[in-house]
């Protein structure tokens, strides 16, 4: 009975069919990440192995870790066993400490969302007020001197990258001003520089964003069919202007935190913050490939679902995403 | 020079539950030398009608010939029917100059230089155009470079898509008479669409109306305008303006149906949601609701696809003929 | 296109970005020739040396000189960067432009892969890459430029797919244009210049990127040395000697910087700049007596624009209670902007002003003092002032519900509560015969018909007791069919509650149907005011006149061309001297050139043209 019904529902029903189309790029993209992840290892030029353990190793140690990493079975069997040990958790062991590598990760994975979940919240609390204030300042080419600090602040700040922005900070707010520690990961204290460098650059993108898409929507025939209608100005801003400046801004921000996740990379190297960032780079200059593929499965998998997120958000605040979509 | 004829040609776009069927099995045959109009509300198939014909959409069934042979677009190769686009400013190429936009459409082995030259002039443009860019045209100079362009290609058949209805009213008139001159002169076939009945009426030598995706009635322009067979075609010569007209036409019962949704065409007569004389209004009309009117056109005056229209030969169901009841209420 | 780049550099931003950019170039190419020996000199004397006048940046762990050593790095720095731009850009190229080339299985697939590596952040496809190539400087160009080659490639793909449906690539199609040619000849001309603008930009990020990589220690390796690694190995000893990190991070942002700037300063000249202005009015002089039938008032209205442009230039009528008065003329005419200025919804940077502009009595131009009397004008306007756009489908907002559309402005003005206001909502939607009206209330704008927007449209109007509804083109957008119905909706509401409509179109045959009073514009000018009845026969400006010769109509004769107004709708920008229309009318006189007719006994012509002849000039055409 049920799947009798179910076709028609699917292709009918506009939140269905959204849900469906949804999951099912997820489940596309998760099995082109998780095949790309098992592919890096074999599209390394030489023996990775060999790579990892160094010119010096002896041949019998190579060989025996090359039978341990079933690098000997033929390549369709090492990726069935691959996926195989996806399911169960298991991720292999890394080949430098010997740790199964789901370990590390439980170990090291708290601190860098942590980091990103944290400075996404403060990009976004600084970004949006100010880009939408922005706006409402600056629409119609009110105030340019305002407009043109406002821009090329924004400009400068977002092309300066979050490792430098580190460094800098460091330098003033550490090394000069001793209010922060240098590194390291323990009291609030020692967040607020690595959670500023990584926020500043995406928030100052984002409240460009902001501005424009505010002004792009207040230049629409419907802002206009509001103000006929001589609502206060509060009501038009509020009620007509915001919620369709949202979409662009949500979209972008999506982006933003999927960008964060990954500079994570880079500002936990700097700040010595132990969290996933500092393993992955360690371990691709050891050649721990184990532990590389490990790390790269679960960043691909933060950004996915960061990107699931805010197409739901999107489909809920816009009546006509889903289906505009199809 | 040549006869285009649409043989039984459907297009649809979508799959699935979102099909539609813009076109819906067309029988149309423009004539060697002739202009025939076609007229429909937006949303009708027109403009779908004439990228199938010059290849830009993919008909999913029946024929497109050409003097009897059907048409076949390869990439690269020469088309023997040439299009002017509705909007002049999106037609031409911004950064190509007139000249080239016009040899481009050239058959091979052309001569280019005094060709492009001719062509401007046929079209009333300075020789000296040749190397400006569109940019520096207004709105009707671009519509005759785009117009020049089509008649380089040496067309046997020319369509023209909703040419001057992105125009200026005050410039819409030169285009018009241009269009009629050349076609005049060239003998070209053509297809002339638009939305506006009296600019069809002006230029064409046949008239065809199309309503959500057929066509409803087709004949001799001055037929078709002065005696209509179909209702739908009889509101829209009921809306078009007319001199001196200082008052609308009183509403009928229908007036304020909506317009029919493409994705899910009324079974039975397409157009009897909106019928004035359709079984809505009239309750002897039912078989309206069920049986297709397009079937049996053939025999009717001007191919009328409804039931009520004159020259059926035989009554529909238990009515009384046909000819008759429609004297009775024409317009 | 050459004259707008060059008007980017003349630009301040545009100038210094430039500079910039020449600077560090000039740098990268010239500096390893000049001080290769200076940044190579290792002095064991001064290790690891504050900054002195020997060593303004003072010295690494070898007692090189730190500040040669941030100079000759630039052109490592640069080149990889602008390696790995190039191989992003082409492969950018060659993935966003496949769906053009391959046709559609092809594209699809391309447009999928693309799709898919978008969603990864540039960083972590280059991690991937890095692992992939390896550890190094070449390693790291490849990953890097691999790594942004998806975003390149969506934007090419969005460019292309923006060109590839407008008309002239159909127009090519059709001509036979082969695929090839068609992108080479057509599409990449079209879109090069974001292209271009984007790739500087992009530059600048890989730039910054690539830095980041050897700042971790994936990128240059030594003996090599480019400015994230000079920082990296520094970044230890920040706390003694902190000029070695701080000169390389200075060194990459001025230098990306100089990218960013230079394509973002590009992108901005290319779009458009709109400078301001204010509301001003002109102080009433002496108001005129006027009949107390009249809802809206218009003496000596002006619209103008920095530029200056004035393409609102002295119009003046009054529309009285119930009337329905026609306002036709060509596109760039100002009825539109005539009708935005009545309704008080013309945004800075335009100026409107007016010797009177009043509405049921009460004056609609200046600040108000007090804030009570503003609110006051406000609740006036918003009960009793209806607007009516041209274009239905961007005219309510697509994210909300019509019905709420419909209440909000009641419960606003009238204090309404939500269930009443929308009460009267599902009312005013069955007056203008919206067919279930209480389903149709809890619906979007995009479910609607462009015809029964149109409705809903008026229906909002509705709202309150409107005196006046002023239209802009209500039924262009519409189908012949459709547009009766909106019309005969205004009439009726016209009869049924003497509202009074200002009615805006470009089709004069649209306005003798349903107008009783028609305005004539030109050029910025009410040319000439008479009642509908009259146009067929009575219209006495030239222009009034050729404008109804040259629309066709069911009645045209077939076997003579088409009247035609000759040369084209004046710019408002260029105005001539004396008659706007002189070069266009076949009555110009000398005195027409000279001096600017004003409108007189409802004409603004120096030769207006008696009715006999008219009869005349029109079987002339015939
Ligand atoms: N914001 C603006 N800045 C500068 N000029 C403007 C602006 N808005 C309109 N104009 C100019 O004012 C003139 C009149 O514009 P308007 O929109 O009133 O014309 P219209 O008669 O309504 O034309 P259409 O039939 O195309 O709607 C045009 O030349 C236009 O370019
Ligand atoms: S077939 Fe019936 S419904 Fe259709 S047009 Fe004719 S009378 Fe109207
Ligand atoms: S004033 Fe002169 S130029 Fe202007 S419309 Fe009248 S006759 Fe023509
Ligand atoms: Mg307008």
């Amino acid at each position: 009975m049920t799947t009798t019904v179910s076709a028609p529902v699917l292709t009918t029903h506009p939140w269905l069919a959204f849900a469906v189309r949804r999951l099912g790029r997820l489940a596309g993209s998760v099995l082109i990440l998780v095949s790309a992840a098992f592919l890096m290892i074999h599209l390394i030029p030489g023996d990775p192995v060999r790579g990892a353990l160094g010119p010096a190793a002896a041949q019998s140690l190579v060989d025996a870790q090359r039978a341990s990493l079933g690098l000997d079975n033929p390549l369709w069997q090492q990726y069935v066993d691959f996926l195989h040990h996806l399911v169960t958790g298991n991720l292999g062991t890394s080949i430098t400490t010997g740790l199964p590598v789901s370990d590390v990760i439980r170990d090291r994975l708290p601190a860098t969302v942590e980091l990103a979940v944290a400075a996404f919240l403060v990009a976004m609390l600084i970004a949006v007020p100010l880009g939408l204030a922005m706006g409402v300042l600056t629409r119609g080419g009110r105030r340019p001197r305002a407009e043109l600090g406002f821009t090329s602040t924004a400009v400068v700040l977002a092309a300066i990258p979050e490792f430098l922005l580190a460094v800098g900070l460091v330098y003033i707010f550490a090394v000069t001003l001793h209010w922060f520690p240098v590194a390291g990961r323990g009291s609030v204290a020692s967040y607020v520089l690595p959670v500023l460098s990584l926020a500043i650059g995406p928030a100052a993108v984002l409240a460009r964003i902001c501005r424009v898409e505010l002004l792009a929507v207040l230049q629409t025939d419907y802002l206009r069919t509001a103000r006929a209608k001589r609502l206060p100005a509060a009501a038009v801003y509020l009620r007509h202007a915001l919620p369709n400046a949202a979409t662009a801004t949500i979209t972008v921000g999506g982006l933003l935190l999927g960008g964060m996740v990954a500079g994570t990379v880079l500002v936990e190297n700097v700040f010595g913050w132990p969290g996933l960032g500092s393993t992955i780079v360690s371990s691709i200059i050891a050649k721990d490939y184990p532990l590389v593929q490990g790390v790269v499965l679960v960043y691909g998998v933060g950004v996915l679902l960061v990107n699931l997120a805010v197409d739901v958000i999107l489909a809920l605040l816009d009546p006509r995403s889903t289906i505009r979509e199809s | 020079m040549s006869e285009l004829r649409f043989d039984d040609v459907t297009v649809r776009f979508g799959r699935g539950g979102r099909a539609l069927t813009a076109v819906d099995g067309v029988d149309l045959t423009v004539p060697s030398g002739q202009v025939v109009g076609l007229v429909g509300e937006s949303g009708s198939g027109k403009s779908t009608l004439a990228r199938a014909a010059v290849g830009l959409a993919e008909p999913a069934g029946g024929q497109i010939l050409l003097d009897g042979v059907p048409l076949r677009h390869r990439p690269g190769a020469r088309r023997p029917l040439q299009m002017v686009f509705q909007d002049p400013y999106s037609s031409l190429d911004p950064r190509m100059t007139v000249g080239d936009s016009i040899a481009e459409a050239m058959p091979r082995g052309a001569r280019r230089r005094d060709e492009v030259v001719r062509l401007l002039e046929l079209v009333g443009l300075d020789a000296d155009r040749v190397s400006a860019y569109p940019g520096a045209l207004s709105g009707g100079q671009r519509q005759r470079v785009a117009i020049a362009r089509a008649v380089a290609g040496q067309p046997d058949v020319l369509i023209a898509d909703e040419i001057t209805s992105a125009l200026d009213v005050s410039i819409q008139g030169t285009v018009l008479n241009l269009v009629r001159t050349l076609q005049r002169e060239l003998r070209l076939s053509m297809l002339f669409i638009s939305h506006n009945l009296a600019v069809v009426r002006y230029v064409s030598d046949i008239v065809a109306v199309m309503y959500l995706g057929r066509i409803v009635e087709v004949g001799p322009a001055r037929d078709v305008l002065g005696n209509p067979q179909h209702p739908y075609t009889k509101e829209l010569l009921a809306a078009a303006p007319r001199r001196g007209s200082t008052a609308l036409p009183p509403p009928d019962a229908v007036a304020d149906a909506e317009p029919a949704d493409p994705h899910h065409p009324p079974a039975g007569c397409r157009f009897h949601p909106r019928c004035p004389v359709g079984p809505l209004i009239r309750t002897d009309r039912e078989h309206c609701l069920t049986l297709d009117p397009t079937t049996e056109a053939d025999h009717r005056l001007h191919r009328a696809a409804c039931h009520h229209a004159a020259g059926v030969l035989r009554a529909v169901g238990s009515n009384p003929p046909v000819l008759m009841e429609l004297k009775e209420d024409s317009l | 296109m050459r004259t707008r780049w060059i008007a980017v550099l003349r630009t301040p931003v545009g100038a210094g970005a430039g500079l910039l950019l020449l600077g560090v170039l000039l740098l990268a190419v010239f500096a390893p020739v000049l001080w290769s020996h200076q940044a190579n000199a290792i002095d064991t004397d001064h290790l690891l040396q504050g900054s002195s006048a020997q060593h303004w940046l003072g010295t690494d762990n070898l007692g090189r000189d730190i500040f040669y050593r941030v100079l000759v790095a630039s052109r490592t720095s640069i080149l990889l960067a602008l390696l790995a731009t190039a191989i992003a850009v082409v492969t950018g190229l060659a993935l966003g432009s496949a769906p053009a080339i391959l046709g559609k299985r092809g594209g699809r697939a391309a447009i999928a892969v693309v799709n898919i590596a978008v969603a990864f952040p540039g960083l972590l496809l280059a991690l991937f890459f890095a692992v992939v190539f390896g550890v190094g400087a070449k390693g790291a160009v490849l990953a890097i430029g691999f790594a942004g080659a998806p975003s390149f490639a969506r934007l090419t793909q969005t460019l292309v797919a923006g060109v590839a449906e407008r008309d002239f690539i159909a127009a090519a199609r059709i001509a036979g244009v082969g695929r090839f040619r068609m992108l080479v000849r057509h599409i990449l001309p079209n879109i090069a210049e974001p292209l271009v603008v984007n790739a500087t930009i992009g530059a600048g990020g890989t730039l910054l990127a690539f830095a980041g990589l050897s700042f971790i220690g994936l990128g240059v390796q030594p003996p090599a040395y480019d400015w994230g690694r000079m920082l990296g190995e520094s970044l230890s000893g920040i706390y003694v000697h902190p000029a070695a990190a701080l000169a390389p991070g200075v060194a990459v942002v001025i230098a990306g910087l100089a990218f960013n700037l230079f394509g973002e300063a590009v992108a901005k000249g290319l779009g458009v700049q709109v400078p301001r202005a204010r509301w001003t009015s002109r102080t009433p002089e002496a108001v005129p007596a006027r009949d107390s039938d009249a809802v809206l008032v218009v003496e000596d209205l002006q619209v103008s624009f920095p530029g200056p442009v004035t393409p609102v230039r002295g119009v003046s009528f009054t529309i009285r209670k119930g009337e329905i008065v026609g306002l036709v003329g060509e596109s760039g005419s100002g009825k539109s902007l005539t009708a935005l200025a009545v309704a008080q919804l013309i945004e800075p940077p335009g100026q409107v002003t007016a010797a009177e502009l009043s509405f049921l009595g009460a004056p609609l131009l200046g600040r108000l003092p007090v804030r009570s009397t503003a609110a006051t004008r406000r609740r006036l306007l918003g009960t009793s002032f209806a607007m009516v756009f041209q274009d239905p489908m961007t005219s309510f907002n697509p994210t909300k519900r019509i019905g709420v559309q419909l209440a909000e402005g009641a419960r606003e003005h009238q204090g309404l509560s939500r269930r009443a206001a929308m009460n009267r909502a599902i009312d005013r939607l069955r007056a203008v015969r919206v067919p279930a009206a209480e389903r149709r209330a809890h619906q979007y704008p995009h479910e609607f018909s462009g015809g029964m927007r149109q409705r809903a449209m008026i229906g909002m109007g509705l709202m309150g007791t409107p005196a006046l509804i002023v239209a802009d083109e209500p039924t262009t957008a519409l189908d012949v069919t459709v547009q009766r119905q909106v019309l005969r909706l205004l009439e009726t509401i016209r009869s049924e509650d003497d509202v009074a409509v200002l009615l805006i179109s470009h089709d004069i045959s649209v306005v003798a149907e349903i107008c009783d009073r028609v305005l004539v514009m030109y050029a910025g000018r009410v040319v000439e005011d008479l009642p509908a009845t009259e146009l067929a026969t009575g219209a006495r400006h030239p222009y009034t006149r050729a404008l109804l010769a040259a629309v066709p109509d069911l009645d045209t004769a077939l076997d003579e061309p088409l009247a035609v107004i000759p040369g084209r709708p004046v710019d408002p920008a260029r105005l001539p001297d004396g008659c706007a229309f002189a070069a266009r009318c076949s009555f110009a006189s000398d005195r027409c050139r000279t001096e600017d007719p004003v409108l007189v006994d409802q004409v603004a012509c120096w030769h207006p043209q008696a009715q006999a002849e008219y009869s005349s000039f029109r079987t002339g055409q015939r």
